[in-house]
């Protein structure tokens, strides 16, 4: 088995990469990060995989249709806490509205935790899917794998 | 929920989330399905929010209950009102007309994605128009641009030209939102804000080398976007190969959105009294428009691709609306936004008659149409009808624009505009008229593969085409939706900037 030591060391990176990511997307209220940082930091685990384990073996981990479903679920949850908020009764985005009694503006970090949630999504899926067509460099994309 | 007070935000926020679930959707007839409701509901808010508008003034809405200038606030006054109304209903002209025509030219297991794109083209237009924030304009204007190239780049499957359309148009529309983004940085640093109406406050006597930049940079870079005459290069191969269906909608929508963004900077943010818009109108609007005019308009007569010979007409007719923009006057305004309006409803039918062509024939080119009003009558007598109201013929929302146009040249003191106005319209006979009697006259194709005994197209092509068409016919007769609305935005819109 070739690059030995490339493949041991990306399975030790792999999982850490991955929890930094998360740190990354779950510190972003309280300081530097948020969701497009961590999305991007999430899919270099998967493009670290890729370049040392071949593309069809992420592939296999990680499907291209779990990702067209990843990047569509981000973009809904980030508009559908705005949707939920209008059905609240605030308007679009109003986080205030996800917990009216709250005498510190709670409803603020529901809100700002599920929206950046959802850009972390749409963000790495998005980050994935240019990774595979480009790295994939089949001469035309299969209509199947858009 | 208080539907009525969350409706500024409906016509830009269900498409957006639609666009995203039909990512989600079977392949097939369902995404088609979701994308025609979903365009119709937006049309109906957009159609409230018209109504509400004109009856009680501009509307103002907070998103993520911050307060203007802090947060993003979308202001509707009728000039987007109206510009709304028209995106979303060509939207709704154009999604159930789109079933056959896509299905004939795309790939279906693509068909999620064609219908996910669009939505989020309509999102992102309608978000561009209903917005209040300079920032917030650019990044709509980038969401719709990015879907615009995607679906200029599915008509790949029918004519691998689209592919190279698109990387143009990605590379120059790229650049057009980069000039827009720097200009609207440039004002940021010299005002600290970024809401529309407050920038306007802060602006207020500033003649500084930033601003000017900034508005440089501005007019630029949504030039670029709107197609304005030198500039105008991606949009003719863009438009050509487009899926029919896209060309249809875009030729309709994404150049008029960007003249109303140009409208919104010159009048509501920079106003009248910064010295530098009156020389830009007068020494680059003007010029520019006339040449545009003149010059797309010639190439027009010259083309052999009916797409093509359409699109080079719509830079033309965008030089219509830039010269009226270019008087400063309340009348000149006013010509602009009718124009505006009236040509997205002439090129829209004009690009759907095409479409029931390729529909049938397979082909966009001259030789297609030849013969035409035997072989399909009811598509053909569409086409010449929104034909003569591209042209300006009495009855139709054509004559409205250049009537409009020609009173206000005459009342800015410019009787050569006029005369230019007309003398290009002479133009627009003359490569109308070229197809016309191709259709009329000739006789169909006797040998190769056009010759081909073929029906009329479908019946879902051919009620939301003549939908349009009537609507040509209806506000040709009918002006005070039109016209009406569009002449008290202007007056609105004078009195922000300091005009008369």
């Amino acid at each position: 088995m070739p690059h030995l030591i490339l493949r041991v060391t990306t399975k030790m990176f792999f999982a850490p990469i991955l929890l930094f990511a998360l740190y990354v997307q779950f510190h972003g209220d309280y300081g530097p990060g948020g969701g497009f940082q961590a999305g991007v930091i999430f899919a270099v685990a998967f493009i670290l995989h890729a370049l040392c384990f071949g593309l069809e073996e992420t592939k296999k981990a990680l499907p291209q249709r779990a990702l067209t479903i990843a990047m569509a679920l981000g973009v809904m949850f980030y508009a559908g806490t705005g949707l939920a908020t209008m059905l609240l009764g605030g308007n679009f985005l109003g986080y205030d509205a996800l917990a009216p009694h709250s005498t510190h503006h709670e409803g603020q970090h529901y809100g700002i935790l599920l929206v950046e949630f959802g850009v972390g999504l749409a963000v790495a899926s998005t980050m994935l899917t240019v990774f595979y067509h480009f790295a994939g460099r089949e001469p035309e994309i299969d209509p199947e794998d858009w | 929920m208080n539907l009525m007070a969350q409706l500024p935000v409906l016509p830009v926020v269900i498409p957006f989330v639609a666009g995203a679930l039909a990512l989600l959707l079977p392949k097939g007839r369902a995404p088609w399905a979701w994308a025609t409701f979903v365009s119709w509901l937006s049309f109906l808010a957009s159609a409230l929010l018209l109504r509400e508008v004109a009856a009680t003034g501009p509307v103002s809405y907070h998103l993520g209950d911050w307060p203007p200038p802090w947060g993003i606030e979308y202001r509707i006054d009728l000039a987007n009102a109206i510009v709304l109304a028209l995106v979303s209903g060509i939207a709704a002209a154009v999604a159930p007309f789109a079933y056959e025509s896509v299905r004939a030219e795309i790939d279906e297991r693509q068909s999620p994605y064609f219908y996910a794109a669009f939505l989020i083209c309509v999102s992102g237009l309608l978000g561009v128009t209903a917005t209040g924030d300079a920032f917030n304009i650019f990044v709509f204007l980038e969401i719709s641009s990015l879907s615009t190239y995607a679906l200029v780049a599915m008509g790949g499957r029918q004519d691998r030209r689209a592919l190279t359309a698109a990387f143009t148009y990605l590379v120059m529309g790229t650049l057009g939102a980069t000039f827009f983004v720097i200009g609207v940085g440039l004002l940021y640093h010299a005002t600290g804000t970024l809401n529309l109406a407050d920038l306007h406050l802060k602006l207020a006597g500033q003649h500084n080398r930033v601003v000017e930049a900034g508005f440089a940079f501005i007019l630029v870079g949504i030039g670029l976007k709107l197609a304005m005459f030198p500039m105008h290069l991606w949009l003719p191969n863009a438009y050509a190969y487009a899926p029919s269906a896209v060309s249809a909608f875009l030729a309709a929508t994404a150049t008029k959105v960007a003249v109303y963004v140009l409208v919104r900077f010159f009048y509501s943010v920079f106003g009248l009294d910064f010295a530098f818009l009156g020389d830009a109108l007068t020494y680059v609007l003007l010029p520019l428009g006339v040449a545009g005019m003149f010059v797309a308009s010639l190439i027009a007569v010259f083309q052999h691709d009916v797409k093509r010979m359409l699109a080079y007409s719509s830079v033309g007719q965008i030089g219509y609306m830039l010269l009226g923009l270019s008087f400063g006057t309340r009348e000149g305004l006013a010509a602009a936004l009718i124009h505006l309006v009236n040509h997205g409803l002439m090129k829209g039918a004009l690009f759907l008659a095409v479409a029931c062509v390729v529909y049938r024939l397979g082909d966009h080119r001259c030789a297609a149409f030849s013969g035409l009003a035997r072989r399909m009558p009811v598509t053909t007598w569409a086409f010449v009808l929104s034909g003569l109201s591209l042209i300006g013929v009495p009855g139709t929302v054509g004559f409205v624009s250049k009537w409009y146009l020609l009173e206000a040249s005459f009342a800015a003191g410019h009787a050569w505009a006029a005369f230019m106005i007309v003398a290009s319209s002479l133009i627009a006979v003359l490569y109308v008229g070229r197809v016309v009697e191709l259709m009329l006259l000739r006789e169909p194709p006797e040998q190769g593969p056009l010759s081909e005994p073929v029906k009329e197209a479908p019946l879902s092509m051919l009620i939301p085409m003549w939908a349009l068409v009537a609507a040509n016919l209806y506000f040709g007769l009918r002006t005070e939706f039109t016209a009406g609305f569009a002449e008290q935005a202007a007056a609105a819109l004078m009195t922000v900037s300091g005009g008369r």
